[in-house]
């Protein structure tokens, strides 16, 4: 069955992509060698296709409000124009319907960007909301969206705009974004390097990939940018966290803005009733990890973690893939909490060890090092 | 279109089989089928001795992406895996018919008969597309 396909669908093809289902989208795994393009991203400079992920416009005077309710973390924190901000958007349960990026645009005009995956019930979602605040919400299908990462990704990609544009998309901070000229530029990213992600006219996409080709940015695919992100301990949603999890046990607790403690957003009242069950030391509480394996093999997900001392049983690796930055097994998972430092992976039948870390495993182009380099587990 | 050595006989799940001049066989997976699986990153293979009907998952071929099992072609005794690939998985992508082999076997009598030959085998590409 064909699947939706992004405005450079038909140039994959013609750059020798393989070609697979990813949402309901037939986007590139891989041009040649998936580690030849995890290796590029982390050495030089790579270009991903996520123009399947969802592009959504707020407008009106009451959408700093309406966001407010709408996401976990404080849209209080935007206060200047082009600011960005990592957030979850919760069920009342404090599941996780999705994660996004809000960038600051005017105080009448925000940007969104969500998971492909995950785009249906996301815009429904959020439509159902915005209506008592009388916030307009446009999904932007007009743009494409490439990310531009690696070292070399920012300077190669400024060559592509006059020489005052390329000052001002230099000189865009972490994490902030801006309309410079036909391109709403932002300099985030989801590979653990410095990097771009361009939002640009969908018609002029196919332009812009082969200029940065020809500048020697390397076509990459989906599969360079789930090694890429593992390594950087970013989480994938669907993976590392759904709407049966909450954010404080899928590592991502710094996302969830608690106080003012007057900002009702959706979820809260859930996730008062986790802080409150944790701090009274309840049964059942888990916490996403990373792990490194120090035995031969591969991490994936789904298979069981062994927690020593751990009574309440096992955990589940939620991504596993093999590092090419660390050559060895990589992991986030879903483990009880207890003072663990080495647990177990059930790999067909047999018990391995692995090391419990912190990610991220990887950070611009080096391992860190606290977490490979050291064999023996912390005394407690 | 992959590599298909006309000496060699194949399973319609991508294994090759070389027959030695002692009788017994080696064994590993088809170029078509390493280019599929992607970058190789770990290999497992059986030790010597193991007895395998044909079918049996008999070997681990991970690539970054994904776990895949190898059945063996035949039916016999495992003689020895190919110890160089726990270090080196990537040489089954380099040379899959040469460094690249899995494991030897010493086959029950008769049970090469049943594998495809080069030229079936690069018709079965042809009609996966390959």
């Amino acid at each position: 069955m064909m699947g939706r396909r992004t405005p450079l669908f038909e140039l994959h093809q013609e750059l020798g992509a393989r070609i697979v289902d990813f949402g309901g989208w037939d986007m590139p795994v891989q041009y040649g060698s998936q580690i030849g393009e995890h290796h590029v991203v982390r050495r030089a400079a790579g270009v991903f296709d996520v123009s399947h992920m969802c592009v959504v416009d707020l407008h009106g005077e009451r959408t700093r409000a309406f966001l407010a309710a709408l996401v976990a973390n404080d849209v209080g924190k935007l206060k200047q124009p082009g600011k960005a901000l990592y957030s979850c958007m919760l069920n009342e349960s404090g599941g996780v319907i999705d994660d996004l990026i809000v960038y600051f645009l005017a105080e009448d005009s925000f940007r969104v960007v969500v998971n492909a995956g995950t785009r249906d019930k996301d815009l429904e979602w959020t439509r159902a909301h915005a209506r008592e605040f009388d916030v307009k919400v446009v999904e932007r299908t007009d743009l494409a969206m490439l990310a531009v990462q690696g070292p070399d990704a920012r300077t190669k990609a400024a060559r592509l705009l006059s020489s005052s544009s390329a000052s001002a998309a230099l000189a865009l901070q972490p994490f902030h974004g801006a309309q410079i000229d036909e391109w709403f530029i932002a300099r985030t990213g989801y590979t653990g390097e410095d990097g771009f992600e361009l939002m640009l006219p969908a018609t002029t996409a196919v332009r812009v990939w082969r200029e940065l080709n020809a500048l020697g940015v390397a076509s990459c695919g989906l599969g360079a940018r789930d090694t890429l992100r593992l390594e950087a301990g970013m989480n994938l949603y669907g993976n590392d966290m759904d709407e049966t999890t909450h954010p404080f046990e899928s590592g991502l607790g710094w996302t969830v803005a608690m106080e003012p403690r007057e900002r009702r957003f959706v979820g809260r009242a859930a996730l008062e009733r986790v802080l409150s069950a944790a701090a009274s030391g309840q049964p059942g509480q888990r916490r996403l990890v990373g792990l490194i394996l120090e035995d031969r093999g591969v991490l994936r997900s789904h298979q069981k973690v062994v927690v020593p001392g751990a009574a309440q049983g096992s955990g589940e690796i939620t991504s596993g893939t093999f590092s090419p930055t660390l050559e060895r097994s990589i992991a986030l998972a879903r483990i009880p909490i207890a003072h663990a430092e080495q647990v177990q992976v059930d790999i067909r039948g047999k018990l391995l060890n692995a090391r419990v870390v912190k990610p991220p495993f990887v950070r611009f182009g080096k391992p860190v090092m606290s977490n490979w380099t050291s064999k023996n587990p912390e005394k407690p | 279109m992959s590599e298909v050595p006309a000496d060699l006989q194949y399973t319609k799940t991508h294994e090759w089989v070389r027959t030695l001049p002692d009788g017994t066989v080696e064994i590993g997976i088809t170029d078509h089928a390493q280019h599929a699986l992607g970058d190789l990153v770990f290999v497992e293979v059986p030790e010597g001795g193991r007895t395998l009907a044909v079918g049996d998952p008999c070997a681990v071929v991970e690539s970054v992406k994904a776990a895949s099992d190898v059945y063996s072609p035949v039916a016999g005794e495992v003689t020895m895996g190919n110890p160089q690939l726990a270090s080196q998985p990537e040489a089954v992508n380099s040379d899959p018919y040469g460094a690249g082999w899995l494991m030897r076997m010493r086959p029950v009598k008769g049970q090469t008969s049943a594998l495809m030959s080069a030229a079936d085998y690069r018709e079965l590409l042809q009609t996966e597309g390959d």
